[in-house]
């Protein structure tokens, strides 16, 4: 906890750093699969209470198409990519090229979760890559795991580990979105990239702020 | 239908608790593997909710506790809380919701098992105290949100798959 008070506005920039890095990769990753040109927001870096944690994407009770998987290695963590469901279906349709798949209809079919899952494999792993090669830190992931479900439900999971700390978590939240829809809040998609209290210190270590 | 008018929800966040008389009913939002711990008494018509994230303080490494985030700590604070509202402890029953894995790994680690050790740490904690448990909806793999009506004393549970019951 003493750590994440120290935090000071150069800290702040290195995280805002990562989130780019990280997220513009995912993106490019994200237009060459669905042949697309997609665009993303400033990286936000908060320190929030874990009730307003569940507030983000439309709040707890949001279904979402949710991309978890935790990082071990020189940093640990918890990594989110966060899908609304008209996202999700979008561009789900595109990549498996049927204009009827629906993650709202059930059984959801078996060639959309796993198209969802591998999508959730790549673009992780581009912004995993990018993060590692940025900061020289080794970052070993978990294979990624789907849930269709509230955010609520979803996110909480990578609060457990801080909550052992903490009352707060730092998230370093990124948006992407395809360029000609940008005006519509609802499709955007997150990265959200929880780091465990603990690996701050070798975050800033890595870049060289102290 | 006079009482619905000034009915409110009573909204309780993550790790934290809170208590609710008729005709108000008392909630809770998206639980994935935390689990919503329901302490009534039915004569009363007096309920209490805590949302609980860990199954036992000792997991704490913080500087300062927040009880209501812990089964073992949040159950005893929850009993608290409502014996200054006047219900003895005897009195109480208990109603569950919650503590699903919401991902499937193969990993070791403790924490992807979190939602079972929840459940079993609330039960466990409910026996010292000889609070029965009514009803229960745990585990599984989907998220729940719950709500308790102390008139009634039913727990309404809405999953996004399986739509809404009442236990």
């Amino acid at each position: 906890m003493g750590q994440i008070e120290k935090i000071t506005s150069l800290h702040l920039d290195v995280l805002k750093e990562i989130g780019n890095i990280g997220a513009a990769h995912a993106a490019t990753s994200l237009s060459e699969l669905l042949r697309k040109k997609i665009d993303m927001h400033v990286p936000k870096v908060e320190m929030v209470s874990f009730n307003d944690m569940m507030e983000h994407v439309g709040g707890a009770e949001t279904v979402v198409v949710g991309i978890y998987l935790r990082i071990e290695g020189d940093v640990d963590g918890s990594m989110f990519f966060i899908l609304p469901i008209a996202q999700a279906n979008r561009f789900i349709q595109r990549l498996i090229n049927d204009p009827h798949f629906n993650f709202n209809e059930h059984p959801i079919s078996e060639i959309g979760l796993s198209a969802m899952q591998e999508l959730g494999n790549i673009l992780s792993g581009s912004y995993l890559s990018a993060l590692s090669d940025f900061t020289g830190l080794k970052i070993y992931p978990t294979v990624p795991g789907l849930s269709v479900d509230m955010f609520g439900a979803i996110i909480s999971i990578g609060l457990i580990e801080i909550s052992e700390v903490s009352d707060h978590v730092i998230a370093i939240n990124t948006s992407i979105f395809e360029e000609d829809i940008k005006h519509r809040n609802e499709v955007q998609g997150h990265f959200f990239l929880l780091p465990d209290p603990e690996s701050f210190t070798s975050i800033f270590k890595s870049l060289g702020v102290s | 239908m006079i009482q619905s008018i000034n009915h409110q929800v009573v909204k309780v966040g993550i790790a934290e608790l809170d208590i609710v008389k008729t005709p108000d009913t008392i909630r809770t939002s998206g639980l994935g593997s935390c689990v919503g711990v329901v302490l009534y008494d039915e004569t009363k018509k007096i309920a209490g909710l805590v949302h609980i994230m860990l199954p036992d303080s000792n997991l704490a490494r913080a500087e300062t506790l927040n009880s209501a985030k812990f089964a073992d700590t949040g159950i005893k604070a929850l009993i608290e809380r409502l014996k200054i509202e006047g219900v003895q402890t005897f009195r109480l029953k208990a109603k569950i919701a919650g503590g699903a894995q919401m991902f499937k790994f193969t990993s070791a680690k403790d924490t992807m098992r979190i939602g079972p050790r929840n459940v079993e740490a609330v039960k466990k904690e409910l026996k010292k105290n000889s609070i029965p448990i009514i009803a229960e909806d745990t585990g599984g793999n989907s998220g729940r949100t719950i709500e308790f009506d102390p008139a009634t004393c039913m727990l309404n549970i809405r999953t996004v798959n399986q739509g809404v019951m009442e236990i």
